[in-house]
């Protein structure tokens, strides 16, 4: 579904991608572990166009989306929930929640605004406060909702567990699996907590320095020695 | 916030400030007021007014020992508070909301029926035609800056472009205001369009110094392409309006009637005026009632979206350089209107009606009143446009009175008069059901 082959990216001269491949197939849980600074963000961003790639492709249901702005990028099916949640602190949560809507067809409105209100019970009760005013998990939740109520095929979700207590993180993983089996949305997940992105993942990446360095299955990153001394004993304590 | 403990007044920083204050204000007060040129007898001679002198550095100093004392003990609240705490989302959001409920309508119905009051004589009319031009750029202005976020300081060259197109349709080619008021908006909004395009991939202070520059750019060119604009002698005679096709005037061709013989009034200088007033009260209303609405719809989300966070409405597929543009050129649009309005009620325009101060008080309305918030567009305009007209009697002092103005509310309300944003779409009262019809009025 996507494919990223030897994707290249610069901040001026700083470079943070150094030729990425990754590949993401229809309907899996794909996680992108790495320490801090490693790149990660910088690929989610790279593949929706903001910065663009200086080299490499990305492909995107088998059409090179790596030279379309971002707008475009989105309209082809990828949303994206980006780090730092970027939700409109001004707005309510329903506001927000439309805004993410606005690529999609109008009359998918309600049911998608119903579904989103399922998995996320709380949008509902706080749907008339500012999006500023919510707390760190509720904003999670809200920036994973708004996002799909554009009708992704594939949701691109950067640290979505950060800062938040063991019994948020635990119910938002919940529900980006419920997304990814009743939803059929396609999913690649970058986590700094790698215990639970790895055990929700069917594959994994390991990401170091801007490039790829170990990919597998989800248990097999999970048992891989490297990997648990790296991110795993060491971080296992968040 | 109320947890943390109070900090200690610092003094020795409010006095040293107070103290820079004092001698800053020392130093430019010298020249403005401490010494004066005099014409004496024998030629001109210097004339020192100390005691003005010492009571300005005075004030200067003691103002600032103030507002440096009322900040110290402030201290513990943030500046840059986007009005998200606790309280003032809750509390003050639904005391501003009921202010808005029943203090539109009733400035509404004070507006309609202003001219019929005892107290309406032509200087109150003409005032309140003033402000209400204010009023109007003030909330096109709003378009730009308080939904989609852009700081443009050069709103007068719209303004100005408005009101050239007019002068010149209906002076060169004969068109009635009515006919020339679309078309003076259109040019607006293609200026508008034309300056957005390079300019609206910069940010912040980038866009604010280029769009000052596109103002004076504009006011130049009127004073200096003679042939066209007529430099900076300006046009005159353009043609004051007519109600629909009848002239206010006191005499007309033989067989053609005008607006007093028509109703059978007695002629009356007046009802020129009230037409013009209620000419700008349409006007301004329409602008209003159009940002009301377009901040329902997916565009007008979109500015506000952009305002908020570009990255994150990129991400849900909102194209900004588009999206910047219509705001922009809408924004210009009703600056045209607006021009166009001041070009038949003057009678005449020159490029001096367009320097950069109109686009400055514009700004301040939109800014003092709460950026985004069309009541306090209204009170900031009444307050600095009919503030200052009132103060004329003070001759020299009035922008002195302007400034004074504008720092106190600065102080007073840091965000502006009226700063909370009103949600485009409210679930029902229930809060577990969202309304149905509403959220489909939303989407339509
Ligand atoms: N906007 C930016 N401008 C310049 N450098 C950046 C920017 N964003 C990220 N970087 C740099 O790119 C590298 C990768 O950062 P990032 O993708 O955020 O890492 P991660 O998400 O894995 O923590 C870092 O060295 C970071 O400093
Ligand atoms: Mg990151």
């Amino acid at each position: 579904m996507l494919k990223v082959v030897g994707v290249q990216t610069y901040y001026g001269k700083i470079h943070a991608l150094r030729g990425v491949d990754l590949q993401v197939n229809e309907g899996e849980i794909v996680s992108l572990i790495g320490a801090n600074g490693a790149g990660k963000s910088t690929l989610l961003m790279t593949i929706c166009g903001n910065p663009r790639a200086a080299g490499g492709s990305i492909h995107f249901l088998g059409q090179d989306i790596s030279r379309l702005t971002t707008d475009r990028i989105v309209r082809q099916g990828i949303a994206q929930s980006p780090e730092g949640r970027r939700i409109f602190p001004r707005m309510t949560v329903l506001e927000n929640l439309m805004m993410g809507a606005l690529t999609s067809e109008p009359s998918y409105f309600d049911n998608d605004l119903e579904r989103v209100t399922d998995l996320f019970p709380i949008l509902k009760e706080r749907a008339s406060q500012k999006g500023g005013t919510l707390s760190g998990g509720e904003q999670q939740m809200l920036a994973i909702g708004r996002a799909l109520m554009g009708r992704p095929k594939m949701l691109l979700l950067d640290e979505p567990s950060l800062g938040l207590a063991p019994l948020v993180v635990k119910q938002i993983f919940q529900v980006i699996e419920q997304i990814n089996k009743e939803d059929g949305v396609t999913i690649l997940l970058v986590e700094q907590n790698a215990f639970h992105a790895l055990r929700l993942a069917s594959r994994g990446y390991v990401m170091v320095n801007g490039r790829i360095t170990l990919s597998g299955g989800g248990e097999e990153l999970l048992n891989n020695p490297e990997v648990r001394s790296a991110y795993l004993e060491g971080g296992a304590k968040v | 916030m109320q947890n943390t403990p109070q900090r200690a007044v610092n003094w020795s920083r409010i006095v040293k400030e107070s103290l820079v204050a004092g001698l800053i204000a020392l130093v430019l007060f010298f020249e403005l007021v401490g010494v004066r040129v005099v014409d004496n007898p024998g030629g001109l001679g210097l004339r020192s007014r100390w005691l003005w002198l010492l009571i300005a550095v005075v004030a200067t100093a003691v103002g600032r020992l103030l507002l440096a004392w009322r900040r110290e003990i402030l201290n513990n609240r943030p500046v840059a508070d986007l009005g998200l705490t606790a309280s003032d989302s809750g509390k003050s959001d639904s005391r501003i909301q009921i202010f808005t409920r029943y203090v539109a309508p009733l400035l509404i119905a004070f507006a309609l029926t202003l001219p019929m009051m005892p107290f309406a004589n032509r200087y109150i009319v003409d005032i309140a035609t003033l402000v209400l031009t204010y009023v109007m750029l003030g909330w096109g202005l709003n378009i730009v800056v308080g939904l989609a976020g852009l700081l443009d300081l050069g709103y007068v060259a719209f303004y100005a472009v408005g009101a050239y197109s007019y002068a010149l349709l209906s002076t060169q080619l004969g068109w009635s205001f009515w006919v020339s008021l679309p078309l003076a908006g259109l040019l607006a909004a293609s200026f508008g369009i034309l300056l957005g395009f390079p300019v609206l991939r910069l940010r912040g202070d980038y866009l604010a110094i280029v769009t000052l520059g596109f103002g004076e750019i504009v006011r130049i060119i009127l004073l200096n392409w003679y042939t066209f604009t007529n430099g900076p002698d300006g046009i005159s005679g353009i043609p004051r309006p007519s109600f629909f096709g009848l002239p206010f005037k006191r005499h007309v061709p033989e067989g053609t009637d005008s607006f007093s013989s028509f109703f059978g009034l007695d002629y009356s200088s007046m009802h020129r005026i009230i037409f013009l007033y209620y000419l700008i009260l349409l006007l301004a209303l329409l602008t209003n009632f159009f940002t009301l609405r377009i901040r329902r719809l997916p565009i007008g989300r979109a500015w506000e979206a952009l305002r908020e966070d570009e990255i994150a409405s990129r991400s849900l597929g909102i194209n900004p350089t588009n999206t910047k543009l219509s705001g922009f050129a809408i924004g210009a649009m009703f600056a045209g209107f607006a021009g166009s309005f001041f070009a038949t009620r003057q009678g005449f325009v020159s490029p001096e009606s367009f320097t950069f101060i109109e686009s400055a008080v514009i700004l301040s309305i939109v800014v003092l009143g709460g950026m985004g918030s069309q009541i306090g567009v209204v009170l900031a305009a009444v307050l600095l446009i009919g503030g200052t007209e009132m103060f004329r009697s003070l001759a020299d002092f009035r922008m002195l009175a302007f400034g004074a103005l504008m720092v106190a509310i600065m102080v007073w309300k840091p965000r502006g008069l009226l700063s909370n944003r009103e949600p485009t779409v409210r679930l029902a009262d229930h809060p577990e059901e969202p309304s149905p019809d509403l959220v489909a009025e939303q989407k339509s």
